[in-house]
């Protein structure tokens, strides 16, 4: 197995005197560059802290002429208003459990789907896989009224049922496991295993599940994101205040306040702010997953 | 390919061949896929189709599944009278207008601006790369609901910091929510915070994918900076920047929960002035129960999603296909 690996490896080294050569042709980095760059991190950052300014002044102080620019201590209140409007933390468990639940059903069908496209000698594999991207082309919109009718003919209206149900696997997800299989699963691998007489699923437990983990994980993570800020399916299939999910929450309480900045902005910060801790610890592999996921060439 | 082949073959096909049925089991690995796209993407959208044939409201939808009575149905039936409104319907082809107006002023500064930025990160020598990168990616982790409440407040009309700054300059306040342009601006920039990053890192990607070998050449014959980025960089880049109007196309033509949000209503403002296509979908299907107007407004959306990705198509074919070779 290493032996018909090593070939391989040390072609991908690129010559050494072609890096030398590249060397010279990178341009020097301007000021510029730099300027340019913190500018963008101020406007990606300042709403964020806009969101806290107004929370925690108060619709009062932010009503005036100049607004104030720095946090008030107003904070705590605001928190209590939101609570007291609707059951806010109730919200967030009810957001993370069917966000993760998606997630994970999300990764274990689209590897597995990924996995027999991209490597197994599956009938009718290349028409699937364009209808597969056909799919993806499709306005979601569409089916909308109709998939409502359902719900409510199942009765799963204010049911999590209606949330997860129709969102356990997606043709994004397929296809983006598939573009990661067939690139970063060595063909070699494979072969070695069958020889050894490993069945299909061996496979894919033993050596594909470990190669892609990490490309899976951002797949888990984009599908867990869709799902926390996911706004329009959830407002419409769960009406009982228990059962919200933080957008449906953050709604509730634009619609039955005479428009209260402080406390939608509030509600808008707490909705986000586990995700801003989650991006903390994966930010990185998030960013490296989608670099990964692009369409190169 | 049949017969005419030398002795090894066969045997050889046989091994395959145990290995092809093995992997048949691959087809129970794809079936969840198909299985969940039939019962919650393909019926879904065949019944919503043939919903825009009748003139059903939730009243009717009961009626029917509590009485299974065909007659329900058929006095229901329309025909195409939904579609003969909606060709009618001024307020279906002012969304369109108010659709394509926010998704031009959005999509054509975003994706030039995207490039400049990954154009500067995919310098190799650019100090905490990593930091801009991740740091770029922040706004698209946020809710729309959430972006659409702070630019909201952001673009207030009184007390708004936008207006607040234009004051300080000099200018006068923008109607940014009762004009027709500025609340189309002030969507535009809600989408464009969202997006930018993304696109920046998508492109960035694809820059760096690049073999170094064609800047190389290109320096050799002595192009231009511009003339590389025109005759190299984008040709290279053609199937991304395909796939980006694509998908750019599909997400801006089903814009709505800015709209929904920024105008606190399905109305798309007091004149409408930033209804989009698929809110007023929602709209008249679930405001005004019209479930059979509604469907036909899918429909149309449909139809335009489909005419707009031919064009994108024929044009990016155009502006990178030829010179690629």
């Amino acid at each position: 197995m290493t032996a018909t690996l090593e070939p391989r490896t040390t072609q991908q080294v690129a010559p050494p005197n072609g890096t030398s050569k590249r060397r010279s042709l990178t341009k020097r980095v301007s000021p510029f560059t730099y300027v340019a760059l913190t500018f963008m991190t101020f406007i990606s950052v300042f709403p964020f802290y806009w969101m806290y300014v107004v929370a925690s002044n108060g619709s009062e102080e932010i009503s005036k002429i100049p607004p104030s620019l720095t946090p008030g201590g107003n904070f705590p209140h605001v928190v209590k208003t939101i609570t007291e409007a609707v059951p806010f933390w109730h919200a967030i468990f009810n957001t993370a459990a069917v966000s993760t639940v998606i997630a994970v059903s999300n990764v274990f069908f689209s590897t597995l789907a990924g996995f027999a496209l991209a490597k197994l000698r599956v009938p009718g594999k290349r028409g699937m896989l364009l209808f597969i991207i056909g799919t993806m082309m499709l306005p979601a919109q569409l089916g909308v009224i109709f998939m409502y009718m359902v719900m409510s003919w199942l009765n799963w209206i204010n049911d999590f049922k209606a949330l997860v149900v129709p969102a356990i696997v997606g043709a994004f997800g397929v296809f983006w496991m598939r573009q990661i299989i067939d690139s970063q699963l060595p063909n070699e691998l494979l072969e070695a295993a069958r020889i050894d007489g490993a069945s299909v699923f061996r496979i894919y437990r033993s050596i594909v599940v470990p190669t892609v983990m990490p490309a899976a994980f951002v797949l888990g993570l984009f599908s867990f994101l869709g799902t926390w800020n996911d706004y329009l399916w959830p407002s419409l299939v769960l009406n009982d205040p228990e059962r919200f999910t933080v957008q449906v929450a953050i709604t509730q309480l634009n619609n039955s306040y005479t428009v209260d900045y402080a406390a939608n902005m509030g509600a808008a910060l707490l909705g986000t702010t586990p995700l801003l801790l989650l991006f903390i610890f994966v930010g990185r592999r998030l960013v490296a997953g989608v670099m990964e996921g692009a369409v190169k060439g | 390919m049949t017969t005419a082949t030398t002795a090894t073959v066969p045997r050889r096909r046989r091994r395959l061949s145990a290995i092809a049925r093995q992997d048949r089991v691959g087809l129970f690995y794809v079936a969840p896929f198909f299985v969940h796209f039939v019962l919650f993407g393909a019926i879904p959208i065949v019944f919503t189709t043939a919903l825009a044939f009748f003139n059903a409201d939730f009243q009717t939808y009961y009626d029917f599944i509590t009485t299974h009575q065909l007659s329900v149905l058929t006095n229901a039936f329309a025909g195409l009278e939904n579609f003969r409104e909606l060709f009618k319907d001024s307020y279906f082809w002012l969304a369109l207008r108010n659709t394509f107006s926010i998704w031009l002023i959005s999509t054509v500064p975003q994706l030039v601006i995207a490039f400049g930025l990954a154009s500067l990160l995919a310098n190799a020598r650019l100090r905490a790369s990593t930091f801009w990168r991740t740091v770029l990616m922040v706004p698209n982790i946020t809710s729309v609901l959430a972006v659409a409440i702070v630019f909201q407040q952001l673009f207030g009309r009184d007390f708004g910091i936008v207006n607040v700054l234009l004051h300080y300059v000099g200018q006068k306040p923008v109607e940014w929510v009762a004009g027709t342009i500025p609340s189309h601006a002030a969507i535009a920039t809600m989408i464009n915070w969202r997006w930018l990053g993304y696109n920046s890192l998508i492109f960035l990607a694809a820059i760096l994918a690049i073999p170094k070998e064609l800047y190389e050449s290109a320096s050799l014959d002595g192009a231009s900076r511009w003339q590389t980025v025109r005759y190299v960089t984008i040709p290279q880049m053609k199937n991304t920047i395909t796939f980006m109007l694509v998908m750019g196309t599909i997400g801006g033509l089903g814009l709505f929960v800015e709209p929904l949000t920024y105008g606190g209503g399905f109305d798309g403002g007091a004149n409408s002035q930033f209804l989009t296509m698929t809110l007023y979908l929602y709209k008249q299907a679930f405001m005004n129960q019209r479930l059979g107007y509604g469907a036909a407004i899918g429909v149309g959306i449909t139809l335009v999603v489909m005419v707009i990705s031919a064009i994108n198509f024929m044009i990016t074919r155009r502006i990178a296909g030829e010179e690629s070779k």
